[in-house]
């Protein structure tokens, strides 16, 4: 025998045998098929969702509100200007509740109650509200706000209902990000002599703004896009209304409706609406990203 | 040199008079005020809840409601199980095929894919949670259920000897496709919690896994996924809790049949659908009985996200992270978005 063939047999003995590289490629196939299907949906979505709703959009589309009339076909229905709109309205007036209530509790958490029984509590019941279903939020609102005082259906009390669902995103996010502030940052304010609030105002919220905003767009997008909890709260509409405290329309609801029609016409009117709606959000979702990847903390 | 006391100029130089003390005291105790109100919140809406489901409660007994299969709307009859069973077959089947993709699309994304491809493979897959419920019914009913409708047929009638999948017509809208949309929705927050789990992978346990003359997926098989079990199990269970809790993009697509489940390409119910469906013309009791079947769903989500946190948790502290799993937990809900930011 020679000595270089001893050694390839010595080496021979250290190499993976064929049924281990089988199984190993094998395994990384499936890995792969897996990856696949998980990006699928997402593609085949904005696929079908573009070619379903561009034909429908046009300028008529986005400036008249729907009309009900749905038996002369595509001309007689309408737009869906009022769902824009009362969308918008609502998202607005669930924010301006949501962000300064999410964000304090948030600096409390970070800056007030870090390490203490009352935190976890209320960490683990801001968990809890996460795992809420959305559709509860709107039971939670019409036992308390329409039942509780005999009246019906307003714009307000849906938004109400996505601030619920808001809080514990803008809570949780915020907390990640204030904890990201250095300490050192904290502790030479207080060094120079400035009081627990202004160093909260000067300088913690200044340094994770970009961080803060990311998280309040991205509970924003997820709001935009409710149903469950504006169906027993907002009520639709048909017409545009800046009033809320009446009935007001939305994108979700406008296009829940739509769905369940048999008229081909209305059902049309819903792919455009979703296509407006998943842009409106998707769009939300970039600017945060953006902003995040500029954010100098993390 | 003998050291001056500090409060020698007869004003304490760290305390500070009463009133520049008081927007400190304002702000710390309206904070806590703020973040009682949330627990304050939750238990008042868990007892207004029962409040409103104890008509319906009095009138089938409360195991009569959740374990009565018989839900009547005309008859005034309403036994949930239907309901809860529904719940759980769609549920079930969005876990069965939710979570082995979701997993693999992380074990390639954190351990096999090429660098370049890791960010938009993530972006990608996270964008699936930003979709809208309504608009996943929207596709799953109009697109999902008529391309695959021919697809479940020939499964039925070649598996017709298995009790549940096979034999039976298959209708558009039905379980399976309802659970098949449930797995969509919750790929991403699987997904990202996984990932988020194999980050925390001690090198050491992989390069000695490689050292030993593993292959990759033996590597990943014995250093990777034992590690992260318990993580990825309470990912899993977090998305459990999405899928249990969805009403909108199941009520379009499961098709409003108030029986118990006996086919799995048959039209269903479930908990939160009925609740979409019935709640606008419901009246007295039957208006009770959709609050009833809305608390059940609230215990069993309250269930099994605790269970889902606990374990996360746990998988954060074996990991040895500051929390990072924790917080990917609620990163993951809020769209993968503090996991994108980290």
């Amino acid at each position: 025998m020679s000595p270089s063939s001893a050694s390839n047999e010595r080496l021979a003995r250290f190499a993976v045998s064929p049924a281990r590289k089988r199984r190993d490629l094998l395994a990384r196939g499936g890995v792969i098929v897996g990856t696949a299907l998980a990006v699928m949906p997402l593609l085949l979505i904005v696929y079908y969702l573009l070619r379903k709703g561009l034909g429908v959009w046009s300028v008529s589309f986005f400036t008249t509100d729907p009309t009900g009339n749905t038996f002369f076909g595509a001309s007689s229905i309408g737009g869906i200007k009022s769902a824009i709109l009362g969308t918008i309205e609502i998202v607005a007036l669930a924010s301006a509740i949501s962000i300064p209530v999410g964000i304090g509790v948030a600096v409390w958490l970070v800056e007030y109650g870090r390490g203490s029984v009352f935190a976890s509590a209320v960490r683990f019941f801001v968990d809890v509200l996460t795992g809420v279903p959305s559709i509860l939020f709107g039971l939670f609102v019409y036992i308390v706000l329409i039942v509780g005082t005999g009246s019906t259906y307003a714009g307000w009390k849906g938004a109400v209902a996505l601030s619920l669902l808001m809080l514990p995103i803008v809570i949780r996010s915020a907390e990640v990000i204030l904890l990201l502030v250095p300490g050192a940052l904290r502790e030479s304010a207080l060094a120079l002599g400035a009081p627990r609030w202004r160093v909260i105002f000067s300088i913690v919220l200044p340094t994770a703004l970009p961080g803060l905003v990311t998280g309040v767009l991205l509970a924003i997008a997820r709001a935009a896009g409710e149903t469950a909890p504006l169906l027993f709260t907002a009520a639709a509409t048909l017409h545009t209304s800046f009033n809320l405290s009446g009935f007001m329309n939305s994108l979700p609801v406008q296009i829940y409706k739509d769905v369940t029609s048999p008229t081909t016409a209305v059902v049309n009117r819903a792919w455009g609406a979703a296509l407006t709606l998943v842009v409106m959000i998707l769009l939300l979702n970039l600017i945060a990203r953006l902003i995040a990847r500029r954010s100098r903390l993390a | 040199m003998e050291a001056t006391p500090l409060a020698s100029s007869g004003r304490s130089i760290v305390g500070r008079p009463l009133l520049a003390r008081l927007p400190d005291r304002i702000l710390k105790y309206g904070l806590s005020a703020l973040s009682a109100l949330i627990l304050v919140l939750i238990v008042y809406f868990f007892f207004r809840l029962i409040g409103q489901a104890r008509p319906a409660f009095e009138k089938e007994g409360v195991l009569g409601f959740v374990f009565g299969n018989n839900w009547d709307v005309g008859a005034e009859h309403f036994g949930a199980l239907p309901l809860l069973v529904g719940t759980l077959i769609t549920s079930g089947v969005a876990l069965l095929i939710g979570v082995p993709v979701a997993v693999a699309a992380a074990v390639y994304v954190t351990e096999l894919c090429p660098l370049r491809l890791r960010g938009g493979l993530t972006v990608l897959i996270e964008l699936l949670a930003a979709v809208p419920s309504v608009v996943y019914g929207l596709w799953g009913i109009f697109f999902l259920a008529p391309k695959l409708q021919p697809a479940e047929q020939w499964l039925a009638d070649r598996l017709s000897f298995i009790p549940f999948v096979g034999g039976g017509l298959v209708t558009i809208p039905n379980y399976f496709v309802a659970g098949l949309v449930l797995a969509t929705m919750i790929l991403p927050i699987v997904s990202a919690i996984s990932r988020e789990v194999m980050a925390t992978v001690p090198p050491d346990h992989k390069e000695a896994a490689l050292a030993l003359g593993a292959t990759r997926w033996e590597m990943i098989r014995m250093a990777v996924l034992p590690y992260c079990r318990s993580g990825i199990v309470g990912g899993a269970m977090l998305g459990l809790g999405r899928a249990i809790g969805e009403a909108i993009a199941v009520a379009i697509v499961i098709g409003d049949a108030p029986k118990l489940g006996h086919q799995l390409f048959a039209q269903g119910y479930s908990l939160a659908a009925a609740i979409v469906n019935e709640f606008g013309e419901a009246q007295g009791v039957h208006r009770s009985a959709l609050f009833a079947a809305g608390l059940v769903l609230f215990v069993l989500t309250l269930i099994v996200n605790a269970i889902a946190r606990l374990l996360v948790a746990r998988a954060a502290r074996t990991g040895g992270g500051r929390g990072g799993v924790e917080n990917a937990a609620a990163g993951g809900q809020v769209i993968g978005g503090a996991a994108a930011g980290a």
